[in-house]
């Protein structure tokens, strides 16, 4: 190589002045540092608002003009998994039959109760529904996804996020016209929860995995408890309903494992939700009918 | 002309952000995209070498730092991509110009950026960062990566080429 002619502009360029990177390195450090050590009130919360404003209409858009290219990977991956998903609904649905001619009749009307009682209960939250416009990529370590709704639509941070089969998330910043919601099962994600046979309490955590059905871990309070798999696991509930609000099925308990040394009970939680398909979301803005609960929400903000 | 040239890159990195995270979205294989933001800094750098490739880099990493979904740290991809950009950049001048050694950029950028940006979540403390989780997202990226460089860094080098002033790229050459 060091025959051809041009390898003499080589040493010149390796002479370059190296300060230009250099300074950026430390920029990102700097940035860095001050966006760690600084939390909640980091001036890089009000840049990220900027930049969510900027941003958000061009996701909004972008995400509109390729819903219909989306169909079209939903239909083709759609076709084959609905045939082996097919067969295999249809040997459930004979055990199911099976199981509810018998044991199973009690347990399906506690089901029901369970269901009308959560929706009776969510039936007094008003909802603002959002659509899903981007999704933070596996290579960023965390699950994350944008949202079309913002503050203008009264939705604020520490907000309650779900879906028709459960809780989704909560948001943790607002935009003007955009929101972040950090996904449960982030491992960042901390929910309260409460066990549906027992009522027991304890804590769901994501477990931060980057590819679809992600899993939480129940760590219930009282370490004596015990919950059995098939129990279903709701939102516990905090102050004001921020940033969850009670009652929300969140999932059911898959696994448990008691380690007699620790003294303690870790359960898994398989999600309702489906996190790799998640398209329309709710907003819960607050409690009381409708409109009037989302005017209050925003009013009482400002 | 400096305007211009402004606007046009400002506007790519939008797009790019965008893409990345909305559009590739509903392409994701086991969650990974591909790199968007990262070919557009690669593409710099085959062409207008390692300063102007770690400036756009810092400039491109702090968008998508900031910019939604993003919950991480400001300036963990701003790091990534200022490094990647100057690597790829240093890499150009001793390569060839042809097609393989500039997907082999590509594919060492992106391992270089992932890596950085893995590293960064490791030192600070990430929850989400597992050793097991970066053995399979940095090798499904770099290949992702790889994949799709032949739809994105050709035009986007070419769009460089013609926004680059005509001195600059005699003096560099």
């Amino acid at each position: 190589m060091s025959l051809l002619p041009r390898s003499s502009r080589r040493p010149r360029a390796s002479r370059r002045p190296r300060t230009a990177p250099i300074l950026l390195v430390l920029a990102a450090l700097t940035v860095m540092s001050v966006d760690a050590g600084t939390g909640a009130d980091s001036p890089a919360n009000r840049l990220r608002t900027v930049v969510g404003d900027v941003f958000g209409p061009v996701q909004s858009e972008l995400s509109a003009a390729t819903r219909p290219l989306t169909a079209v990977r939903d239909y083709v991956s759609g076709v084959s998994r609905l045939r082996t998903r097919n067969a295999a609904l249809a040997a459930r649905n004979a055990a199911l039959q099976s199981s509810l001619e018998t044991a199973g009749l009690r347990r399906h009307q506690r089901g029901e109760l369970a269901t009308m009682r959560t929706l009776s209960r969510n039936a007094r939250l008003s909802l603002v529904p959002a659509a899903v416009v981007a999704v933070g990529p596996a290579q960023a370590f965390s699950r994350t996804v944008t949202i079309d709704v913002g503050s203008s639509d009264g939705v604020r941070p520490d907000m309650t996020v779900l879906n028709a089969d459960g809780l989704v998330g909560r948001v943790v910043r607002a935009g003007r016209s955009n929101a972040t919601v950090l996904l449960v099962v982030d491992a960042n994600s901390v929910v309260g929860g409460r066990v549906g046979s027992s009522l027991e309490l304890g804590f769901l955590t994501g477990d931060g995995n980057l590819s679809g059905d992600g899993r939480l871990t129940l760590t219930t309070l009282d370490r004596t408890a015990r919950p059995r798999p098939g129990d279903t696991v709701v939102t516990w509930g905090s102050r004001n309903g921020r940033p969850y609000v009670a009652g929300v099925p969140v999932g059911r308990v898959e696994t448990v494992q008691t380690s007699p040394r620790e003294q303690s009970t870790v359960s898994t939680v398989r999600p309702f939700v489906d996190f790799t398909a998640l398209d329309l979301v709710s907003v819960v803005v607050g409690r009381g009918s409708g409109r009037t609960a989302a005017r209050a929400a925003g009013a009482g903000s400002r | 002309m400096t305007v211009l040239r402004t606007a046009v890159m400002a506007g790519l990195v939008v797009l790019a952000v965008n893409l990345q995270v909305g559009f590739f979205a509903t392409f994701a294989v086991n969650g990974v995209v591909p790199d968007v933001v990262l070919l557009v800094v690669v593409a710099a750098a085959l062409v207008r070498g390692p300063e102007y490739a770690a400036a756009l880099g810092f400039v491109a990493g702090l968008a998508l730092d900031l910019a939604p979904p993003a919950d991480h740290t400001a300036g963990r991809w701003a790091l990534s991509l200022v490094v990647a950009g100057y690597l790829a950049g240093l890499v150009r001048l001793d390569a060839d110009r042809s097609a393989v050694a500039a997907v082999v950029t590509v594919a060492a950028s992106a391992f270089v950026a992932t890596s950085a940006f893995a590293l960064t979540g490791i030192v600070l403390d990430d929850p989400g960062v597992s050793v097991a989780r970066v053995l399979t997202v940095v090798p499904t990226a770099v290949l992702y990566d790889v994949a799709i460089t032949p739809l994105v860094v050709p035009g986007v080098a070419w769009l460089l080429a013609r926004l680059a002033p005509m001195t600059s790229r005699w003096a560099s050459a």
